[in-house]
């Protein structure tokens, strides 16, 4: 019931924005539509875990055996109240956005938070590919409209990268299909598969599945689609795109790809997390380089994700449930930033670090709520990314199925200090320093940015401070994981 | 007569009628070559039927019959193409006043 | 009470919330009130817990508010403990702590209301961490407080924002503190594998099971920690430059309070210590080396508060050297005594500045015992105090450090008591220049010159007699047998009997020999600069020391300069070579189908001839593939 609603209500509302022909009913639509997404998540979240309100599996295509399979579990339901809470502050975040053709603009937006959400609740593997496309083409549509100078190049990049992926990943979905005994695509199904492929089949196919996720999260090398696409996507997009979009690779590794195929998974940690660790250091010393806002939170979000994907990879307790909060995390702090981008960009005309400077003279409200987002975004202690690095990082410190695990956590620790090199670096080269020409008649932040920020600074705070809800929440879905990816 | 003959025939027909459609450029002439390799095909298609009726008509005396039938499908359809193809051919001289195949590779711009 | 210690933190932490976001709307006055007023309340809630922890028979209490992180067996409270250790630390923080902004509501007076309240808030925020970092009970409520102190000195070194050096200097404070916290972590990680706990009383339970090479690594890096916190080698360096803060900031944070953090750290798990011989001999090295390489340094810069940073540098090294070989109480000791007089000096150094108007350089200065008295008297109290010679509160704990330190390896005594020597005189030059001799400045600061308000000398006065008495409450037994109460009142935190037993003949020659060159220094010092001041650019060696030894220059072209070549290289890289071989799979297909298009001629008989072609092949590859296919199997009958 309540899974069914996530995706319903958005889409149909999706469907509906496109015939409003105003501006400011199709934003107030959206926001509306969101809302009531976020209160039927927060529903969800209400209930009891095993209650039958959360589940739902109705015939879909009976002849290929795929079912409209859709459920709510721990770790579905942290990803579905990111989407939920993310949509709603994007629509106040960017309430003085202005676009072309307004109402077109807000129904892709939700047409992608239904995809988003169907690829979160979906059981079943090829319902699963069918949101992870539909998801795609939304925000397609909305970075070649909407988007930068650049727009179309990046766009197709962006488009035919992940494409590519997508396509290897329907492969290793059929081929999976074909092995499972009672040509399923149910996730028990596929879960049961892991007794009845061969150690060599699991190797392969791992890749199959892998590189698509490994494009969409992005990791090293696979992550050139994202800056530029980052850069030239408008910025509410943006906001879905690394909020969000980002963490359908993580959460399809989880779901889809370790408990799948335990022994490829295994197999290739050690591979998978070398290059994860390249990516956190080469990330974080590019983002040091970077005068573009934008392309520096861009790189930032590359080594913060390479850490989530080595803690999958680890295969430990903390190191998945630090893995489940930090994408939640992830998404509200780099939302943050991006509104601050937003607004920069908005007012001044520029996201160059090298023209800014003096803000928090002028603007010293909005200089508060950056510097805390940016210090989640270091990680430091009473802040929710803390609690998630921590985990992450101490789960990969006791990693049992690599033993390389004091190697990896040492060098993967360079980028918390290089985090901090390129964060107060940009924290100074925007907001600190005297005033020039440009930032001289800067107005400090409005309304309703301070409500989108103000409700990201409390979810910092309170999830830094008390995290025991939401470790909670995912508790029993980190653990259930790790049973289905124990490879012995 | 021994079937051989029959297939040489008609693959010296059809060979002819190849060689014309690669090397003629004059499309009138580039569709009796055409119509020649359907020919040839229905001389063969005819001889083996024959040859079939001899060496089953005891047992089955429909034998081969269904091989005549295929010549009347491919000669009707020959029919049908000479009709378009000349129309098409008459356009062309209409709007190119010439009917060198060559003069039609415009699609490709 | 002790269960109402969360008061403690409770209270600052309130006074930055108030002070932060209603910094709008608050007069100074009031900002100043709420600011001072809550560390006052959390110094009188200390004062009762002191009071509690100091009766006979006292067990530790471990208060838990509520569970932080727990995942699986790992479990992390919010928890806090008290005990001797935390109480006394909670004394000399909100103590010193309070003295601090009650100075800073008259030195921070020019300031506007919004910025003052900022800077009040900053600092009860500081206040609070450093009461998180002291009262934790596990590793990581330290580390909260650990970082949080670190991010409050980023924020109070670039308080004046608009400059951008002092943001350098805040920046550079921060990453340098983040390199030691990055090991700082790696040593919790390595406890939460060993122990599958962080908390004090299961670690140090369970330490004697730890191998000695497992203790050795933790404990170094625990110390790396150490030494980003409390300025050692070869981490120091950011903590000169800090000096860019407001000067009751350095007074609180790089001097008296945080950059301590280190050594109650390294006092709190001397148990892991004490497994790992190896790591002890390494603390008391580096310890040693960086008091002397400060006190080199000190005796050239002419920056009033730049030559009490290094100092401050030095002392700490004195510190580790204590740590090093196990006098922990005298580490400790150390530690309370230096908040005193260092606070003192630094207290003065403000005071001095304010006075000229923001002046810093010493050789501008001179002569100003006469407009200030109330500083010069008590300035000289520091002086002597951080000097080491009796009974100020300097030398007590110095003399204990220096003798257990004799009893561990007489070279450490030659080379600290040499140092001790340093000391003297740099802070006896420091003193001629600013107090002695004619005034050197210009006519207008001359004009201006005048002794600070009450707010001020109040504090002063306080610290000053600290620094005089603070000192006896760790006689050493040599001098009065039974009289050291700070060892006992530690003792059962911190180990008890610190240092070997010496013959009291060799304690009485120790002492005397660091009495003798305490006074040689301060004597020699003072005749040297009160009348010759040194006002030229130094040469020479001195120019090596003016320049601290370059230091910064090493670091700069070894570490800061390659890492950006590194980083420049990789954006490089990025752009072109993995970028670039995903563009060249995208070029590469449209080169193909740009090749293959060519195919489409438009000619018919091209695509006739390639037909023709193609049928051919297909013939062909039936002919030779062995008799397989279907053409050759038809038999032709007659």
């Amino acid at each position: 019931m309540i899974p069914v609603l996530l995706i319903v209500i958005p889409l149909v509302s999706g469907l509906l924005g496109f015939f409003l022909r105003s501006e400011k009913t199709a934003r107030g639509w959206a926001l509306l539509s969101s809302l009531v997404t976020l209160a039927v998540t927060l529903w969800g979240v209400g209930v009891d875990k095993t209650s039958p309100l959360l589940q739902a599996n109705v015939e879909w295509l009976p002849d290929l055996g795929s079912r409209f399979a859709v459920g709510l579990d721990g770790l579905s339901l942290i990803l579905s109240l990111l989407t939920a809470v993310s949509f709603p502050l994007i629509f106040i975040a960017t309430w003085r956005d202005q676009y072309k053709r307004a109402w077109n603009f807000y129904a892709l937006m939700l047409l992608s938070q239904a995809g988003l959400l169907g690829v979160f609740v979906a059981t079943d593997a090829l319902l699963f590919y069918f949101f992870w496309e539909l998801a795609l083409i939304p925000v397609y549509f909305l970075c070649s409209q909407w988007g930068g100078e650049r727009r179309i190049a990046a766009t197709f990049k962006f488009f035919v990268y992940t494409f590519v992926g997508s396509l290897l990943m329907l492969v290793g979905i059929i081929w999976l299909y074909f092995h499972t005994p009672d040509h399923s695509f149910s996730m028990e199904s596929f879960y049961k598969l892991r007794s009845t492929i061969s150690n060599s089949d699991q190797t392969w196919v791992f890749w199959l599945l892998f590189v698509a996720f490994a494009i969409k999260m992005p990791i090293w090398p696979l992550h050139t689609w994202q800056p530029d696409t980052y850069e030239q996507s408008p910025t509410a997009t943006t906001m879905v795109l690394s909020a969000i979009m980002v963490k359908m690779g993580v959460f399809g590794v989880i779901r889809w790809l370790a408990p799948v195929l335990p022994i490829g998974t295994w197999a290739w940690g050690d591979t998978v997390s070398v290059a994860c660790i390249i990516g956190m250091v080469y990330a974080s010393l590019i983002a040091m380089k970077q005068d573009d806002l934008k392309r520096l939170v861009a790189y930032s979000s590359i080594a913060h994700v390479g850490l989530m994907a080595l803690a999958i990879f680890a295969t430990d307790q903390s190191g998945m449930q630090g893995v489940m909060i930090q994408m939640f995390n992830h998404g509200i702090n780099i939302l943050g930033m991006w509104i601050v981008v937003d607004l920069i960009e908005r007012q001044f005309g520029t996201r160059k670090i090298s023209q800014l400077g003096g803000l928090a003279t002028k603007a010293p409200g909005l200089a508060i709520l950056l510097v805390i987002v940016a210090l989640a975004n270091v990680a430091l202690p009473l802040t929710n990314a803390f609690v998630g690095e921590f985990l992450l990082f101490s789960g990969v410190f006791t990693s049992t199925a690599t033993q390389y695990n004091v190697v990896f956590t040492a060098v993967a620790m360079l980028s918390v200090i290089l985090s901090a090199v390129y964060t107060l670096k940009m924290i100074q080269g925007v907001f600190y320093g005297k005033t020039n020409a440009l930032t001289e008649k800067a107005v400090d932040i409005r309304l309703n940015e301070k409500v989108a920020l103000g409700v990201i600074v409390v979810m910092i705070v309170f999830i830094g401070v008390y995290p025991k809800p939401v470790l909670e929440l995912t508790k029993d879905a980190a653990d259930f994981i790790l049973t289905k990816m124990n490879y012995k | 007569m021994p079937i051989n003959y029959y297939i040489f025939l008609s693959v010296a027909l059809f060979c002819i009628g190849v060689a014309g459609v690669l090397t003629r450029r004059n499309a009138i002439i580039i569709f009796m070559c055409v119509e020649l390799m359907l020919n040839a095909v229905n001389l063969l298609l005819v001889a083996f039927s024959k040859m079939h009726y001899h060496a089953m008509s005891a047992a089955m005396p429909s034998a081969g019959i269904d091989a005549q039938l295929f010549v009347f499908f491919i000669m009707v359809v020959a029919a049908a193409e000479v009709s378009v193809g000349l129309a098409i051919i008459v356009m062309m001289y209409r709007n190119t006043h010439s009917i060198d195949v060559n003069f039609l590779n415009r699609l490709k711009h | 009470m002790t269960q109402l210690v969360w008061l403690v933190p409770a209270l600052p932490l309130a006074g930055f919330l108030i002070n932060g976001l209603f910094r709008n709307q608050l007069s100074k006055s009031l900002t100043g009130i709420i600011g001072s007023g809550t560390v006052l309340g959390a110094f009188v809630v200390s004062l009762l817990i002191f009071g509690e922890v100091r009766q006979e028979g006292f067990q530790p209490v471990v208060v838990t508010l509520f569970d932080f992180i727990s995942v699986g067996k790992l479990s992390i409270p919010f928890a806090f403990q008290v005990d001797s250790l935390s109480a006394l630390f909670l004394l000399i923080i909100t103590g010193v702590g309070f003295l601090i902004h009650l100075y800073s509501t008259a030195y921070m007076h020019e300031e506007n209301a919004p910025q003052f309240a900022r800077y009040f808030s900053y600092l009860n925020l500081f206040v609070f961490s450093m009461l998180l970092l002291v009262l934790g009970a596990n590793f990581i409520i330290l580390f909260i407080g650990w970082e949080g102190v670190g991010l409050c000195s980023y924020l109070l070194i670039g308080y004046w924002f608009q400059n951008t050096d002092y943001d350098d200097a805040a920046r550079k404070a921060f990453i340098m503190n983040r390199i030691g916290d990055v090991a700082f972590l790696i040593a919790i990680f390595y406890m939460v594998n060993k122990f599958g706990s962080v908390s004090f009383d299961e670690v140090f339970g369970k330490a004697s099971t730890l191998s000695t090479g497992a203790a050795t690594v933790i404990t170094l890096l625990l110390f790396v920690g150490a030494t980003g916190k409390s300025a050692q080698i070869p981490l120091y360096t950011w903590l000169p430059d800090a000096m860019a803060g407001p000067t009751p900031v350095s007074a609180l944070i790089h001097a008296a309070t945080m950059v301590t953090a280190g050594i109650y750290m390294i006092a709190r798990s001397h148990v892991l210590y004490d497994l790992a011989p190896v790591t002890q001999t390494v603390v008391a090295v580096i310890g040693l080396a960086t008091a002397l390489l400060a006190a080199t340094i000190a005796l050239k810069q002419n920056d009033i508060k730049k030559v009490l940073a290094y100092s401050t540098v030095s002392q700490l090294g004195y510190m580790f050297l204590g740590l090093g070989v196990g006098a922990y109480t005298g580490a400790v000791f150390h530690v309370m005594t230096h908040a005193f007089f260092k606070a003192l000096l630094f207290l003065g150094a403000g005071s001095v500045i304010h006075a000229m108007g923001g002046e810093q350089d010493i050789r501008k200065m001179g002569g100003l015992r006469k407009a200030l008295p109330q500083t010069t008297g008590t300035f000289f109290i520091g002086c002597i105090a951080i000097a080491g010679i009796p009974p100020f509160a300097g030398f007590f704990s110095k003399d204990e450090i220096l003798t257990a330190a004799y009893a561990k390896n007489p070279v450490y005594y030659a080379v600290g008591v040499f140092t001790a020597l340093l000391t003297a005189f740099y802070m006896f030059r420091l003193f001629a220049m600013t107090f002695g001799g004619k005034f050197r400045g210009t006519h207008e600061q001359e004009h201006h010159l005048h002794e600070s308000p009450a707010a001020m000398t109040i504090p002063l006065w306080v610290l000053a007699i600290l620094s005089v008495v603070g000192g006896f409450v760790g006689i050493p037994a040599v001098i009065a047998p039974n009289a050291h109460w700070l060892a006992k009142f530690l003792g059962p935190v911190v180990g008890e009997g610190t240092g070997a037993e010496l013959a009291s003949g060799t304690e009485w020659g120790l002492i005397a020999t660091s009495v003798v060159l305490a006074l040689i220094g301060s004597i020699g010092a003072w005749a040297r600069f009160s009348k010759k001041p040194e006002l030229g650019e130094p040469t020479g060696f001195g120019k090596v020391l003016a320049n601290k030894w370059y230091v910064d220059e090493f670091y700069n072209a070894m570490i800061v300069r390659p890492l950006d070549l590194l980083a420049q290289f990789l954006v490089f890289f990025d752009k072109n070579i993995v970028d670039g071989i995903v563009n060249g799979v995208g070029r590469l297909v449209q080169y193909g189908s740009r090749q293959l298009r060519l195919l489409q001629s438009g000619q018919v008989g091209g695509y006739v001839l390639l037909m023709v072609l193609g049928i051919l092949i297909l013939f062909l590859v039936e002919l030779f593939s062995g008799g397989s296919g279907t053409v050759t199997k038809a038999v032709v009958g007659h």
